[in-house]
Formats: C-alpha cells, structure tokens, sequence
C-alpha cells in the first residue's frame, strides 16, 4: 500500500476508532463483562499462598473461605444462588499474584477477589482490581495509607492494634524497644506508626532492623539486639522468618520473660509451626484469639477443626477475618441483589453495599463488628495476648470498645477517606491513592 | 566505612559515621560478630559441600542440591516423628538416606549428560521440582519442625562474647565433614581414583578404573553431605518443601567463587561469612547481603576461575 497522506490519515481514523472502546471500557463501570444470573452460581476467587515461605498463615485463609462458601451454601447461598469459589495458589510470589488476579478478573470474571496478606502482594494486585473496577476483600491487618475504591478490609489497621500495643508494652516491661522487621512496605509503615504511639507512651527507640523477606538468618540481628539490651522487641517479621527469628531467638539465649517481642502477626498457627516452647512468653495484639470465650468462637473453632479444612490444627486472627470477610460479602450481595435485581449487580455495587455491613456477635467469633461507611475498613474491638506454654493465648487486655479504622491516622494532612475519594483539607478529592 | 577516631575516648572502641547517623561498636560487639561470621561461614560450607563435590569432580551443576539439603531435612523429621530416632543418630541417617537418593538419580539420568553440560543443568533444576512437589505430596506444604536436645537449644557464654551452642555445633561439624571429606579423597583408595578420574576420565579407566562407578559414589557422597546439611539446618529454620532454594543460592557463591576445589570452597565460605557478619553489624543485614553480591561479582571479574581452581579437565 502506497504511503501517501490520504492512506495514513485513513488507517490512523480506522485504528482510532477501533481503540477508543478499548480506552473506554476499562473506565465505565460496566468493566465488569459478566453478568449474574438468579439460581447460577457467583464465582468469586480465593487467592492465598498455599506453598512457599507465606504459607503458613496464608493456607489457613483458603480453607477458612472454604468453610465458610460450605457453610453459606448449605444454608441456601446468596438468595438462593450458590457461591462457587475459584481457588489459586498465588505461591508466596507477587508476580504470580498479579498474573492470577488478572487471570480471575478477565478469564474467570470473578465477582470478588478474596486475596492477599502481604501489603507488597495487595499492591501487586491492586492496579488491576482498580482498573476493572473489580473487588478485593482483603482479610488482615496492614498499614492504611490507602484509599481505594476498590476494596474492603476485615482486618485491623496500625491504630487498631499496634496503637494499643506499644503503649502496653512500655507499661509492663520498660521503655527501651528493638524494632526488627521484614523488609517490605508494611513493617517499614507500621513502624514509622509505631514510632508516634512509642515517642507518646514516652519510650526510646534503640535500633531498627529489617531482614529480607524471605531470610532466616538472624544471627547478626540478635547481636545487636543483644548490645542495645532493650526492654522489649517490637516484631514485624512475616512467614517463615518469623519463625526462624523466634527459634534463633532462644536459641540464643534469649529469655521472653525478660524480653518478650511484641508483634501483630505471630499468632496460633506460627506458635504451631515453630514449637510452642518457641513461642511461650510473647505478645500478639489481634482483634481475635482462639482462646475467646464466646458460644460463636467455641462453635466455631469445634466446627472448624473438626471439618476436613482444619487440618493446621490451629484458629487465628488471620483466618478469622477472613471468615468474617466471606459473611459481610454475603450480606453485601443480598443488599445489592435487593436494590439492583440479580443481573444489575457489579463489583462496584457489591463494593457500594458493604458500607455499614455489621456482623452480629452470632456470625463473627471475634464479636460484633461493622464496615465503616466511608474508608470500608472494620470496626473492632483490640485485644492483647500472651503466649503460653502448649501454644494457646491469655487475653491480657482487651479495649473497652470498638475502635474506629483510620487509615490516615499518622498523615493528618493527607485527608480523610470516605467512599468517593481521599477528601484533602483543601476539599479536593483524589480517587485510587495506594 | 570505618570513620576517623574523634575522640580519645578508649582506643578499643570504633566510631563509624554513616549517612549522618552515628553508630558506636564496641569491640565487644565486634568480636562477637567475627564469631557469629565463623557460624555463618561454617553454614556456607556445609551447604556448599556436597555441591563443592560433585562439581569438582565431575563437573556437573546439581541444580538440584538444594532439594538434597531438603531431603535431609524431611528425612530427620520423618525418623523423629514416625520412629523415634534421636537426633543424633537422625544426621548419619539423613546422609544415608540422601546419598542413596543421589545414587539413585546419578544412574538413571545424570550418567547420561556428562558430556552436556547445559543439559545437566536443566534436567537437575527438573529434579529439584520433582522432589519439590514429590516431598509436597508425601509430607504436605505445612511446615514441620525438628527438635533438638534441650543442651544444644541453650546459648555459651565466656567473658562478653556468646555464641548459641548449635552455631558452635554446626561449626564443629563443619570442620569434621571436612576432616572427613579430606579423609576420604587423599587417605583412601576410593579417593585416589576420584582424584584420577577428576584429573582425566579416560586415561583413569585405561589404569582399571571403573569411572562410572566413581561418578556414581561421588554423586552419592555429595548428595549425602548435602543430606548433612539439610539434618543441621531444618533445626535452625523450619522444614518446608521450598526450603532449599534460599540454601542453594549461597552454596553456589561459595563454590563459584572458591573455584571448585575443597580449600577454595573453605576459604570463599570462611570470607563470606565473616564479610557477611561485619557488614551486618556496621550496616544492615539487607545491605550486607548486597555488598557480598557486588563484591563477589567484583572480584569474579578479576578472577573468574575462583580462588583455587580444582584440577582436571572440565568436561
């Protein structure tokens, strides 16, 4: 084909036209591409760490979601359709969380993504979950400093449990702290949170440390731990090295009574992994514990572990959130269903639905909790735990009432979150801040 | 790194100025981490034994020698949990156990690629996949853990510095394997025809050596070592499936940059381990680690055979 003016200004037009629905429809809200039909089956998908070094607080969160899609089924599904979970292994590699998030939206056309632990892995996933205005349930604590549209949180945020920690922690053992953590976004953001509740609580921070993610060799660590000689350690490792940081720990000599690390994610199921005699004499502050006394938890840990889906042998909070995440979908469905009919239902709609979703002590086994209505994190109440010796926790302290999720908490000048956008002091708003 | 003296203060100590942020070391500190740098060292070499082996001998690159240190590792904790076996007696076993596995492998598919050693290289990373999963479905993808004797859990102190008692293990079993490995290649009739076979394959089997089954009992030794090693480390981390491939990264290092040779690789793992401990202590662990590669690849440049390059050809 000759080039000539005429020629080009025609295949540019043609290749134009042809691009812009390509361009619009990942921004109209019917990015979607599916539609539900009453008494078919709502896919959603599952997407943890089954193998690798994430595995062993991740795999619980498949087979909890599991669980709870039997449970929800048995009981008649969302207005009576049946809830089909699509299940991936995303490995314990960000690459294969991004490839198989993109996977689900596109391929699967999921409704939801039930996903992630790690903040790196939820970033990973997040620009697609955005860009096709998709969902993503995400059931465990993290740093905040997010305000998507696009997902719901279950878990605690750094003032729903660290804030609480810190502060009880200097209390009880002294002000001297050791801050040790993975090497990623979310120890790097809870510490810089942890810093503000320890310089309020009136403590001194002696060193801060971070491990690849991944590594287990913490020899180097300890010794400088061991030349600070603080009060207390302050703990953000993740997976498996949090497990080898506790063995080596003691291993060292290290006594946790007379310096106990303190952390937000060492909980039943790690204590499981590395030995009980490991973990005995540590801190863990989570809105749940195996060890609650409430008829939802007993029923539901004796159901749990009896089923084939408890084999880890272990409930925590973890899992727990993720459990709770499962039932506020399925009210935010009915919701949505209710307002919009069975085939005007969007991720968008689902997402709309969840504001103010409140679960009764009856559901949730960690006790009544709610959706906030504007940034869609979860209200709930804090608690902190000591390990004991067969690996079970003693809630030594407990808020008086629900706290409110803020994922600005430490960033006053950044804005508030509400459910259109990070609202800055000036008024305007920002859509998509992760 | 090392800043200048400001003060007189005591002639012991060390200042170092990083970044605008001022760090004080003791000489306590110091020492305490050459000492955790021989701990390391000792890790690096017992990983890298096995692999130190079988490449130097017969120049094969076991992709799959992480996989054998997770084997010796599933091995301890399957004898400690099903049968009962004291610790102990679970790291001769675990060498049995792995060396036989590694036989097992040489004569049913490495025999076959000596002459290819692109070929080696992905039929073992085929293996090391293989055994993965293999070890998935038998034991699952949880972790599991191995006990050891409540004296090796405790920790030694003399004067200031102090030294967990299993790193002091593992570094005595570090010099014992190589005690032994030296043992076995220059004191034996199995080692001297490992040496002829290294130095040239087919003029050892013009004297009557039968050098297949040399490759094959090198095979198995350097896969038992490994064994060894996985019995040592699943003690020190958790056992996982996936627990070789953090191990087989610095075995490579040290066999890379040691050349190839048993005192290369004694030398490269005793240099890393020990950079390795007073990066970390002057800086952090991350940026120990990045130094070590940056070095490594430095000095890689200069020296690309290795420090001490283990005779023979290179098939």
């Amino acid at each position: 084909m000759k080039f000539t003016r005429r020629n080009f200004l025609k295949t540019s037009a043609m290749a134009g036209a042809l691009a812009t629905p390509g361009i619009w429809i990942p921004q109209s809200r019917g990015a979607w591409g599916a539609t539900l039909t009453e008494g078919e089956p709502i896919k959603v998908g599952v997407l943890f760490s089954l193998t690798g070094g994430l595995a062993v607080p991740e795999e619980d969160s498949t087979l909890v979601m599991q669980y709870a899609i039997d449970e929800i089924n048995a009981a008649g599904g969302i207005a009576g359709s049946p809830i089909e979970p699509v299940i991936i292994d995303a490995k314990s590699d960000f690459s294969v969380y991004s490839e198989k998030a993109r996977e689900l939206i596109l391929r699967d056309k999921v409704i939801s993504i039930f996903g992630c632990y790690t903040s790196a892995s939820r970033k990973a996933i997040l620009p697609i979950v955005m860009q096709r205005d998709n969902l993503l349930f995400y059931p465990t604590c993290y740093e905040g400093a997010e305000c998507t549209q696009n997902t719901v949180c279950t878990g605690p945020l750094a003032n729903q449990h660290s804030k609480d920690l810190i502060p009880y922690m200097v209390e009880n053992f002294g002000k001297k702290v050791f801050f040790v953590g993975s090497n990623y976004v979310w120890p790097k953001e809870s510490n810089k949170n942890a810093k503000i509740w320890l310089e309020n609580a009136g403590g001194e921070l002696l060193g801060e440390e971070y491990i690849p993610l991944g590594d287990s060799e913490f020899g180097p660590v300890l010794n400088k731990i061991r030349e600070a000689q603080p009060d207390f350690i302050f703990s953000t490792v993740v997976g498996a090295s949090d497990i080898a940081f506790h063995r080596q720990f003691k291993q060292a000599g290290f006594d946790a009574e007379k310096m106990p690390i303190a952390s937000l994610t060492t909980g039943e199921i790690e204590t499981k992994a590395m030995g009980a005699e490991y973990g005995a004499g540590h801190f863990l502050s989570a809105p749940y514990f195996q060890a609650l006394e409430n008829p939802t938890n007993e029923k539901f840990v004796e159901s749990f572990l009896g089923s084939p889906y408890g084999k880890n042998g272990a409930t925590h909070y973890n899992m727990a959130e993720t459990y709770n995440s499962a039932y506020v979908f399925k009210a935010a469905m009915e919701k949505a269903i209710a307002e919009h009919g069975f085939d005007e239902v969007t991720p968008a709609r689902v997402r709309d639905a969840c504001a103010g979703v409140k679960l009764s002590a009856d559901i949730s086994p960690e006790g009544e909790t709610w959706v906030d209505e504007d940034n869609f994190n979860t209200w709930l109440v804090p608690k902190i735990g000591i390990c004991q010796a067969d690996g079970s926790f003693k809630i030594v302290k407990q808020a008086d009432a629900h706290v409110a999720p803020d994922p600005y908490s430490i960033y006053p000048d950044a804005g508030t979150c509400k459910s259109n956008g990070l609202v800055a002091p000036d008024g305007s708003v920002r859509t998509d801040v992760i | 790194m090392a800043g200048s003296s400001r003060h007189h203060r005591s002639h012991t100590d060390i200042f170092v100025n990083l970044g605008g942020s001022e760090m004080d070391i003791s000489s306590l500190a110091f020492a305490n981490s050459l000492i955790l740098g021989l701990s390391i060292a000792g890790i690096f070499f017992v990983a890298a034994l096995g692999l130190t082996i079988i490449y130097g001998t017969a120049g094969v690159i076991n992709m799959a020698h992480g996989e054998f240190i997770m084997l010796g590792a599933y091995t301890v904790y399957a004898l400690q949990n099903f049968v009962g076996v004291p610790y102990f007696l679970c790291i001769p076993a675990a060498f049995v156990v792995v060396g036989a596995i590694g036989f097992a492998i040489e004569k049913s598919l490495i025999r076959y690629l000596y002459d290819r050693p692109l070929d080696t290289l992905l039929a073992t990373w085929g293996v090391s996949l293989v055994l993965i999963q293999g070890t998935r479905l038998i034991f699952g993808s949880d972790p599991k853990y191995v006990e050891i004797p409540s004296f090796l859990s405790s920790n030694l102190e003399i004067g200031g510095l102090s030294l967990g008692v299993f790193r002091i293990f593992i570094i005595l079993m570090a010099l014992l394997l190589a005690a032994l490995v030296w043992f076995i290649f220059f004191k034996t009739d199995f080692g001297i025809k490992i040496r002829a076979v290294t130095q040239n394959r087919e003029i050892a089997a013009s004297f009557g050596i039968n050098s297949g089954q040399v490759y094959s009992f090198t095979f198995a030794l350097g896969a038992g070592l490994a064994g060894v090693a996985g019995a040592l480390f699943g003690a020190l981390n958790i056992v996982l499936p996936t627990m070789g491939m953090g191990y087989v990264v610095e075995a490579f290092l040290t066999v890379v940059t040691g050349g190839g040779a048993l005192m290369g690789s004694a030398i490269a793992s005793l240099a890393i381990g020990e950079l390795q401990s007073i990066f970390a202590l002057i800086t952090n662990s991350t940026f120990a680690q990045f130094l070590i590669f940056v070095l490594i690849v430095v000095f890689l440049r200069f020296r690309p055979q290795g420090l001490i390059s283990a005779s023979g050809k290179r098939r």
